[in-house]
This record gives structure tokens, sequence and C-alpha cells, in this order.
């Protein structure tokens, strides 16, 4: 077991690689009542091209499966379901897939240790039948039927496969009720087999636990178990032109007010500088140009073109990275000529010392009040761990950062070639 | 966490939770008034105007330049409804110095803000600013249109006012657009010298920080608001009526959203109120729910399908998102479910399971500063004063009968549903 203690922030981690690959973090929260712990894959809803496990053909899987799989394994065996069985003890679980990664999760107050055996051994052992494939086809289609009617939903998607040509990542996570339709049991046990292997998995820990014993746990629990060799895993995502796929695209919706974003696209080259002081310096870029006290933001407020559903945010994981900006609008063409003459002015102009030091500053305060939540803690943390960054080195990290890093990610991200504007719009306005 | 300590400075009744498990400290300030359709609009134009720049921070840039100094506080103001009551809300949360390197002492000065946003606005002898007041009626008027662009939330703010159309809980608390569209300068004045005279101030902090802290910053305003007052309100209780009100609406929109209202003769200060709570959890408030097993996993008819129980009310609401087809088969499924529990057609199973969700849920809340502080709120508004404890212990106390009976009392009064028009499903 090693330890990691971060004096600024007072906190302690608790680490070991267990024998089969699996990583298992805990992170001792002793006033707490509440207890969390997530099990995370590397593997969401891009992963549609690989080799599966001891194969070395590249096969091709259904759009949604990632999340469809996330739905199935919540039964077990013996016709029971994982809710249940966390229920029983007061514990509430849940589970999403975002486009990397597939999660399970549980909270509880009590029992906590039963329950993180449940957590992996419901994961752990998959059972899909032709008949259970089938009849989940009616609620996924109902939760896809949802977010169908959800505006801000089929915007943020609008961009995403406006920016991307070819990169999977343009897809909805949860497929179409057309794509899903062709997912089998046998697809499923495959792309179980090839990403959830333990050596591609986090457990994260968090709440009042005794770390030591929390790991013994997880080991006698993981030895029961036999696993196949883990293999290398091999992805394609096809290849992504830098410009960005369509550079303006409205979609038409019963809505009262239009829905308007501008986005960036990351081209696919080296990053200049790690993963997280790279995404750290985008966010701190787009808080100076566009966040609650910058002119730019009181120039739109006051003329009625935003409102507080505005919001700048930078997604980066495996594979892809955008900004969106935008929000609520009135004005969907004012509010993209104000943000892109935003762009092009701090571009000719540079930054400023004093700006960036109050950017830090506002960042620093924030990530504070991120860390009172142990479910902020521990998905997070997981997230850098698989990117192979730390969580807990965001405070140093931002205290780092220049005025020169930021200018080159300034030039390097928002660029005209690689934006696209995104619009939702009643039909007939 | 220890239960909150109580005392008043400068008029206003304190509520002071010390902990240091955070590393925030959260200040919320909620202020109620009965919720009236002549006042609701001019309060919420208040909330917005009031956070858009004080005497000393006169615009809301320099309002967040503020803000940026302490840390990217947090800091906003809002309303909402519990129960009859209109609640205005302003909420700060700061950083403890503590974990930052060399800086003085931060919830002093954000607590004097939050002081100077009620007592020091940006006021003149004419008013406060026209210029403001345009600005934030434009976005609150964007924000009342933009309801019915989230189906789920228009679906229920629909059924609410179907249900409740002669009673104040029917009002939404923004009030409307027009309303919003009316309101002059002398208006949104007196509803801010109305505010200070008539309303019930409640002060809550909670996390790391000292008493001396926070009184010094109070007094720091002098004594503007009626002392420690109490706002009566106890909602109105109806029955439903005899034949069931039946609401049909047509959008174009793929999936149809169905929501049952129902009448529940208790609430958050009734003896019965922990009672519906676990009757509530057996009926659809959680995942082993009977509405989740019987309309998402037996018939595979929706993603979601729950009920919520408003205590401030005495409502009861069940809503699920089906195929705009599957209308009688879902709405049948889902009254059967409560005739279910009438019946008693309850397992142990789902009784001591429900209990365990519940304190689990207050375990957990009570984790959370927010939580924390909402926790005890509702004892503020009940006025029965429930430490975490007692309510883990009403829990307990709690009986496949008592669970009958209260079922027996429910009744369905509005069954709405939002769905597709012809052709566009």
């Amino acid at each position: 077991m090693e330890k990691q203690h971060y004096e600024q922030i007072e906190e302690t981690i608790y680490m070991e690689t267990l024998s089969n690959g699996l990583k298992v973090y805990v992170l001792p929260k002793p006033n707490h009542n509440k207890t969390f712990s997530i099990f995370t894959t590397d593997y969401g809803s891009i992963d549609q091209a690989f080799t599966p496990i001891n194969s070395d053909q590249m096969v091709q899987v259904p759009d949604g499966i990632a999340h469809f799989l996330e739905h199935k394994l919540f039964e077990e065996e013996d016709g029971s379901d994982a809710f249940d069985t966390f229920s029983k003890r007061g514990a509430q679980t849940n589970a999403f897939t975002s486009f990397t990664r597939t999660a399970y999760l549980f909270s509880s107050t009590s029992e906590v240790d039963a329950n993180v055996e449940t957590l992996l051994d419901f994961v752990q052992s998959p059972y899909f039948t032709e008949e259970t494939v089938e009849k989940e086809k009616g609620i996924i289609g109902q939760e896809i039927n949802m977010y169908n009617d959800d505006a801000d939903w089929r915007l943020f998607f609008g961009l995403i496969s406006a920016l991307y040509k070819n990169n999977p990542v343009r897809i909805d996570i949860a497929g179409t009720v057309e794509s899903i339709d062709d997912i089998t049991k046998d697809m499923l046990y495959t792309c179980y087999q090839t990403f959830y292997h333990p050596s591609n998995m986090v457990l994260f820990v968090v709440g009042p636990v005794d770390p030591e014993e929390t790991i013994h746990l997880v080991k006698g629990n993981q030895e029961k178990k036999s696993f196949p060799e883990a293999d290398t895993l091999a992805r394609t995502y096809g290849s992504e032109p830098k410009e960005s796929f369509e550079r303006q695209k409205t979609i038409e919706m019963n809505v009262q007010t239009p829905k308007c974003l501008l986005g960036f696209k990351e081209p696919n080259e080296e990053y200049p500088l790690s993963g997280l002081a790279y995404e750290l310096g985008v966010q701190l870029l787009m808080d100076m140009m566009f966040g609650l006290g910058s002119s730019t933001y009181e120039k739109l407020y006051k003329e009625g073109v935003i409102d507080n559903s505005f919001s700048a945010d930078f997604t980066m994981e495996r594979s892809f990275g955008f900004s969106a900006i935008g929000g609520d609008t009135k004005d969907p063409d004012r509010l993209v000529s104000v943000l892109e003459e935003t762009v092009d002015a701090y571009q000719q102009q540079g930054l400023g010392e004093e700006e960036m030091q109050l950017a830090k500053k506002r960042k620093i305060g924030t990530f504070l009040k991120q860390l009172n939540s142990p479910e902020f803690i521990a998905t997070q943390f997981t997230r850098y761990e698989m990117n192979g960054d730390s969580l807990f080195e965001v405070v140093p990290t931002l205290e780092k950062m220049s005025i020169g890093d930021l200018e080159n990610i300034l030039h390097r991200h928002f660029r005209t070639e690689r934006s696209s504007v995104v619009k939702v719009e009643g039909s007939g306005s | 966490m220890a239960e909150a300590e109580q005392f008043n400075a400068g008029g206003l009744r304190v509520h002071w939770q010390p902990s240091d498990t955070f590393k925030t400290t959260t200040i919320v300030m909620h202020v109620k008034t009965p919720l009236e359709a002549k006042t609701a609009a001019s309060r919420t134009l208040l909330a917005h105007v009031l956070q858009a720049g004080t005497e000393a921070y006169p615009s809301r840039r320099k309002v967040r330049y503020f803000l940026d100094g302490l840390y990217g506080a947090t800091f906003y103001a809002d309303v909402g409804k519990k129960g009859e009551n209109h609640i205005l809300t302003f909420v700060m949360e700061v950083a403890s110095e503590r974990y930052l390197k060399n800086e003085a002492p931060l919830l002093p000065q954000a607590l004097s803000f939050l002081m100077s946003v009620i007592h020091k606005p940006n006021r003149s002898e004419n008013g406060f600013s026209e210029a403001i007041i345009q600005e934030e009626k434009q976005a609150l008027v964007q924000r009342i249109r933009n309801i019915a662009d989230d189906k789920t939330r228009y679906a229920n703010i629909r059924m609410l006012e179907e249900m409740c159309s002669d009673e104040p809980f029917g009002l939404h608390p923004f009030g409307s657009a027009e309303e919003v569209e009316a309101i002059t300068n002398q208006g949104l004045q007196e509803a801010y010298e109305r505010m200070l005279r008539n309303d019930q101030f409640d002060l809550f902090v909670t996390g790391p920080g000292t008493k001396e802290e926070i009184t010094d910053a109070i007094h720091s305003m002098g004594q503007n608001v009626a002392e420690g007052k109490h706002v009566d309100s106890k909602p109105t209780i109806q029955d439903a009526p005899e034949q069931v009100n039946e609401v049909v609406e047509k959008q174009p929109i793929q999936q149809a959203k169905l929501h049952l209202g129902f009448r529940v003769p208790h609430t958050v200060g009734s003896g019965e109120y922990t009672a519906v709570l676990v009757t509530n959890g057996i009926l659809g408030a959680y995942p082993h729910s009977k509405l989740f097993v019987n309309v998402r996993e037996k018939e595979s008819l929706a993603y979601y399908a729950a009920s919520r129980y408003e205590p401030y009310k005495g409502i009861l609401f069940a809503m699920a998102g089906i195929a705009p087809d599957q209308y009688e088969k879902a709405a049948r499924i889902m009254k059967e479910q409560l005739e279910a529990l009438k019946r008693g057609d309850i397992t142990e199973e789902e009784l001591t399971t429900t209990k365990y969700m519940l304190k689990n849920q207050i375990l957990e809340q009570v984790d959370s500063a927010r939580g924390a502080i909402e926790m005890n709120y509702q004892n503020v508004l009940s006025g029965a004063k429930r430490t975490v404890d007692d309510r883990l212990r009403e829990i307990e106390t709690v009986d496949m009968e008592t669970v009958i009976s209260v079922a027996k009392a429910i009744q369905l009064d509005t069954v709405y549903l939002l769905t597709g028009e012809e052709g566009t499903a």
C-alpha cells in the first residue's frame, strides 16, 4: 500500500495495484457519514472499433453498446438485480456512461464492506440472455426519446457532430432506437471481456473507512476470481481532419428561445503541456474571455443577448477535445459575432498578468468548493488517473502556469477553421 | 456535525453550525413571505436587481471583481416556493483561509458583503437604476419563457397549475412574463421596503469560522430588519374533487410526459409526516419502489417512473416518460400501484428497504452544508424541531398499519398528459 499526503489541502490518499492489475484508491474522510465508491472502466461510447481480447481481427459494434452494457450489468444470473441488493442495505446505486468511461457507484452510511463487495461482484459477473437484452430495448428507447426532446442535449450533440467528421464522439452516447436494435448478447459479452479486465479499471473509495482494511477486503474479493492474462487494447477512432466538419448548422425544434453554441475542436497533435495543465489553461482562458467577470459577459448580458444559462466549457478526453460556448439567446448571430471578436481581440492584444492572477484565484477557490464533494473527488480523481494525471496537482499546476503557456494555448485552440456554430431554433422562427 | 446553535444578531435569527469537515463556509439567507399572485413577480425581479449591484459595487461586473478577490466566492440570489410561502434566498460560499497561502479570514468579508446586498443596495433617491431594472427584466422574462423548453419541468408546472388553480400553490414563484414587464421602479421599491418590514429572515452559516466573525459582520450593517420576525402561512389543505380532473396537452414531442397529482392530508408539521415519507418511498421514490419495478422493470414502458411528496403543501405526484400510444396502459398501472398500497399489498421487505433508504438519505444529506441547512430550515418552517436522531427514530416507528392508513388517505386529483401531436411522434 502506498500513501501520499497533500499538505495544503489536508488530504491523504492510499493506493495499491493488485496482482490482476486493478488499481484501488482510498481517501479517508473520518467526519462524514457517507461512503462513496466508484468502479470505473476505461471504456465508453467512442470505443466502437477495436480488437477483442484474444483476437487480432478488428470489429465494429453498434452505436450505444457501451451504455447498453452498463444497463445490463445490474441483472444477475439468479434473476436478482444489483439495485435491490444495495437497496436492502439502504445504499443508493447508479451508473453512467460517458464518451470514454463507464462507471458504477454506490453511496451508503452502513454496511460499507458488504456494499464494496457487491459493487465489485455485480460488475464482475456479466449475465445476459437474448430475452433480457430484448426487454431492455424498450427502456433505453424511452431514455433516447427523452433526450431527443431535450433541446440543450440536441444542441450539444449538434455541435460535436458539426466539429467532428469521423471520430465517434459525434454519435450520441446512447445510440439511436435503430442502432440499439442490432445489439445481441454475444456482442455484449465481447465488449465486456475486452474492456472490463481489472487492468483496465480503477476502484475509488472515499468516506469514513480504514484504508488498510478496505484494500485488504478488495484484495480478498479479487483473489477469489480468475481473469485471463491482460491483453493490449487496440482501438481506432478513424482519422480526423484538422478543420471542423460543418462550420454552421441549425436544428429545428419546438423552443421558445433559440439556443446557440460556438465550439472549437483540438487539433490531434502532441499537446504542448501535460493534459491537466492544458485543460486548466483552456479553462482559465475561457474564464478570462467569457466568464461572469469579463467585459464580454457584461456587454452581452446588458444587451439582453444572454442570460444565466450562458456557459463556456472545455472537454478533453482520449482522442478528442473541444470547447463549447453559449446558451439561450434571442440573437444567436450577435452572440457569435461578439464571442469571435473577443477571441480576436485577445489574440491580437495578449493577456494581462493581473487578469491571469485573478482568474487563478477564482479557479483555486472553485477547486476548494469542489473538494467538499466526495463524488467530485472520486469521479475526477479516477478520470485524471486514467489520463495519466493527478487531481491533487490542480493547485500547484495552476500556480506554475505562465502568460506564455496561456498564449500558446490561446493561439492553438481558438482557430476559426476548427470552429462550428450550431443553433436550435423554433420551427417557423 | 453538531446541531445548529441559534441566536439573534442585528434583528436576524442566525443558525450557526460550526464544522471543520468542509473546506468552505456556506451562508444562506432565506427570506419568507406568503406566496401571492400580486407580489411573486416583483419579489423575483427584486432578487435579480439586488444581486446586480450594491452601493459599493454598483454593477454585476464590479460585484464579480470583488468576489474574485475572495477566491471566486459563490454568490447568487433566487426565489422558490415552499408550500404556500415565497422564499427569496441569498447564497454565498467562500473558501476557508486555512487552505490558502497567507490569507486573512474571508468569512467576515463575505458576510459583510451579503448584508450590504440586502441593506445597502445600488439605489438613489430616484430608486433603483433604471438601466439595471431593464436588463434584469429582460433576463427574467427569458428565464420564464424558457421553462416551457424543459418538458418534464413544464409538465409538472402545468399539472400543478391545473390541480391548484384556485390555491396559491398553483402559482409559479417567478410570476408571468407580462407581470414582470409591468413592474415599475416604484413597485420594485415597495417590494423592497415590504421585504425589510414584513418578511421573516433566517440566516444559516455552516463550515469553518467563529461566532464572533459572524456577529461582527452582521452588526457592521446596523439593525434593519424587523427583529426575529415570524411569518405564519400554513398551506390550505384540500380534498380531491369527486371526478378526477383530466388534462391532455399536445406539442411536437417524441416522448409523452404523464403526471398524476394526488392530495395528501398531511404536511411537514404533522405527526404523520414521516409515515408519508415511508409511504411515498414504497410507492415511487426509489429503484425498489412499486412504480419503478412495475412501470419500468416489468413492462419496459418508461426510463423514469417515480413519485415525489411535497411536504409543505400536502401533495404527492407520480410521473413517467412514456411512448404516446402507451398512455392508457401506463396510467392504469401507475394508479394501480397506489391501490395496491391501500389494499395492504406491501411486503415486509418493501417496508424495511424503504426505511433503510430513508435513514441513509438523511445521514447523507447532513454530509453537505447545503443539505444540513435545508434540514434546519425545514425545522424553522414546520415548527417541528426534529434532530437527525429524531428523524431516524421516527422512521423506525412507522409500521405496516400506519402506511396503509396513510395510503388510504391519499386521493387522486388530476391526471395531466403532455403528448405528441398526431403524425409528429
